[in-house]
């Protein structure tokens, strides 16, 4: 049997938003990801070392309280350092404050290393897929 | 009457303790000087003919004679895992429930370097881990390849990671001539401890090849066996304190803590979870039965790592000596460790060094509480056991079981307003091991449960 491709989820810093992690948690699960899910007020040393332990594809942060650009940087560098550096990373949720333009908030989260950022509202039938295609699980489309 | 005799083989002293089975009470103790080196039945011997002239009893018949053993070094071990906050701690945490001396821990790769260091620190038993299951294969593979290709390394190999990796790992090892042991994972999942299956295949390591490898096993013709390392003797009757056992209720969650020439051991037997509301825990969950090991703090061996860790200034202040009577105290201390403070000042520096010895054991074995400031207010975050609720303070080892007052020095292990974020017991009851039985009773606990815990609630004498 092919094994589980396994991603590390966790809320990152100091936000204790746990509803949407556990259902982000669920709907991974029962789309047959195998989830690491560290939880609320993960930090980035958290998400770094639980992918190394468990030899994790993808990293998936959330950020609902807007601090997250403080949270997240340095996460790709730290990744690098360990070892990881190439591993797939996600972000997702409120992630600025204040009213900013979309396209400015992705650019900052993409240079900080994210390969997929996502806006509030994002449905999961959206990420999920792109998670597959990304890992190259299936093919593009598929 | 019905006779158990329990021995305990220590680095320095051969403690014996005969038991009377049916009124349940102790006959006796005797101690000597062990003899490991030369003949281990000497230092025995010995101890037994003061034990018969102290009881009165020539020749009893024991119905079991049963051993621990601290002789030689104790049970030396080295763990190695992937993460230092993940499977090496796990791996560490393993290794001294099983009642080992943790000289060392190792992450990532093992280099070159570092498996030389191994060589040289020579252990009894190395314990391999890294990954959870499914998770990192490569690490644990390199460091099973490092281990192998050393001819050196006598030393059997216990592997508790990825059970992915597992059988590889294995034929590694095994093809490089080692000894090795497949158990599950000392981390199935991220967060999860499994340490259990690991102390059991060390266990079963110290039966068949360490008591043998100490100069043990001419003991073992003369008694049913050398069953456990003192350490998982002492964590065992601990256990069987707390938890009671059937019928006999138990004294519910505990800490013992056991000061020694080398080491400073803190046992705590407690789910530790926070007693305060609106408290979420971080980090790897606790065991009930914990143990830890300060390699830093003891009262001759390491009198000079103490003095390090703690500073002259405290020693001035706890012991209200001059900073020239310490220094020489604890001088000597270090060279001489066989030496009982006898005079006047000598006891004040000795009761000082293991106040600060138990103030520092402890605040390192119990939790922390953090505060986290966010957009919606103070978060509280624990790390380690919350032990501030627990009902009893245990005290053992030579320098407070002897001492007039052994109160001043268990002081040191209570919670302190000054730092409240320190999870320590804040109003426990203190109960002392004045007759030096807690090794005995664990190994008693083996084949008659009942009794060692009704000698335990019988001996053990709460101070106030």
């Amino acid at each position: 049997m092919e094994q589980q491709p396994t991603v590390v989820l966790g809320v990152i810093g100091a936000d204790v938003h746990a509803v949407g992690n556990r259902i982000l948690a669920y709907a991974l699960e029962q789309a047959g990801f195998k989830v690491v899910n560290i939880g609320v007020l993960a930090s980035q040393e958290e998400f770094i070392n639980g992918a190394i332990e468990t030899g994790a594809l993808a990293i998936l942060v959330s950020s609902l309280y807007g601090h997250g650009e403080m949270d997240c940087r340095g996460l790709r560098e730290k990744a690098v350092e360990a070892g990881i550096g190439s591993i797939l990373m996600y972000v997702g949720g409120n992630l600025v404050i204040g009213k900013r333009e979309w396209d400015e908030v992705e650019s900052v989260y993409q240079q900080m290393g994210f390969d997929r950022v996502y806006p509030p509202g994002t449905l999961l039938d959206e990420v999920i897929p792109q998670l597959r295609i990304d890992l190259g699980l299936v093919e593009n489309g598929g | 009457m019905e006779l158990a005799l329990l021995i305990d083989f220590g680095s320095t002293y051969t403690k014996v303790a005969a038991v009377d089975l049916d009124e349940e009470i102790i006959v006796g103790t005797a101690r000597a000087f062990s003899t490991v080196e030369t003949n281990i039945m000497e230092g025995f011997s010995k101890a037994l003919r003061e034990l018969e002239h102290s009881t009165g009893l020539s020749s009893p018949v024991y119905k079991y004679k049963t051993a621990c053993s601290s002789a030689a070094g104790g049970l030396r071990m080295v763990a190695i895992g992937l993460v230092p906050d993940l499977t090496v701690e796990a791996a560490k945490r393993a290794a001294l429930g099983a009642g080992a001396r943790v000289i060392d821990v190792f992450a990532h790769e093992l280099t070159k370097a570092e498996v030389g260091k191994i060589e040289q620190m020579n252990p009894d038993i190395i314990l391999l881990a890294g990954g959870t299951d499914g998770g990192n294969k490569e690490v644990i593979t390199h460091n099973a390849r490092q281990l192998a290709g050393s001819a050196m390394l006598k030393a059997p190999v216990v592997v508790a990671g990825n059970k992915t990796a597992a059988e590889d790992v294995g034929a590694i090892l095994t093809g490089g001539g080692k000894d090795v042991r497949i158990t599950d994972n000392v981390m199935p999942e991220l967060n999860v401890l499994n340490i259990d299956p690991t102390r059991n295949a060390i266990r079963e390591l110290f039966l068949q090849r360490i008591v043998a490898a100490k100069g043990l096993k001419k003991a073992e013709e003369f008694i049913d066996g050398v069953l456990m390392p003192t350490p998982t003797a002492v964590l065992q009757a601990s256990e069987l304190l707390a938890r009671g056992h059937k019928g006999e209720p138990g004294l519910g969650d505990l800490i013992v803590v056991d000061v020694g020439g080398a080491t400073t051991d803190v046992h705590s037997l407690a789910s530790g979870e926070p007693t305060k509301a609106g408290v979420s825990m971080k980090g790897l969950p606790e065991p009930f039965a914990k143990r830890t090991v300060e390699g830093d703090l003891g009262m001759r061996y390491s009198a000079h790592a103490l003095l390090e860790t703690a500073g002259l200034p405290r020693l001035v202040k706890s012991s209200g000596l001059g900073e020239t009577d310490i220094l020489n105290h604890i001088a000597n201390a270090g060279s001489n460790p066989e030496v009982l403070s006898t005079d006047g000042p000598s006891r004040q520096i000795d009761t000082a060094v293991a106040y600060v010895a138990v103030n520092i054991a402890v605040e390192r074995h119990v939790g922390k509480i953090e505060v986290l400031y966010t957009p919606f207010g103070a978060s509280y975050i624990q790390t380690g056991k919350d032990l501030t609720q627990v009902n009893f303070l245990i005290g053992t080892g030579g320098v407070i079981v002897y001492h007039e007052n052994p109160l001043v020095i268990m002081k040191g292990a209570l919670f302190d307003e000054n730092r409240p974020t320190v999870l320590k017991p804040m109003k426990p009851k203190v109960l002392i091991d004045r007759e030096y039985i807690l090794a005995a009773m664990g190994l008693l606990a083996e084949v008659n449960p009942l009794t060692s815990l009704r000698i335990m609630k019988k001996y053990l004498a709460e101070i106030v």
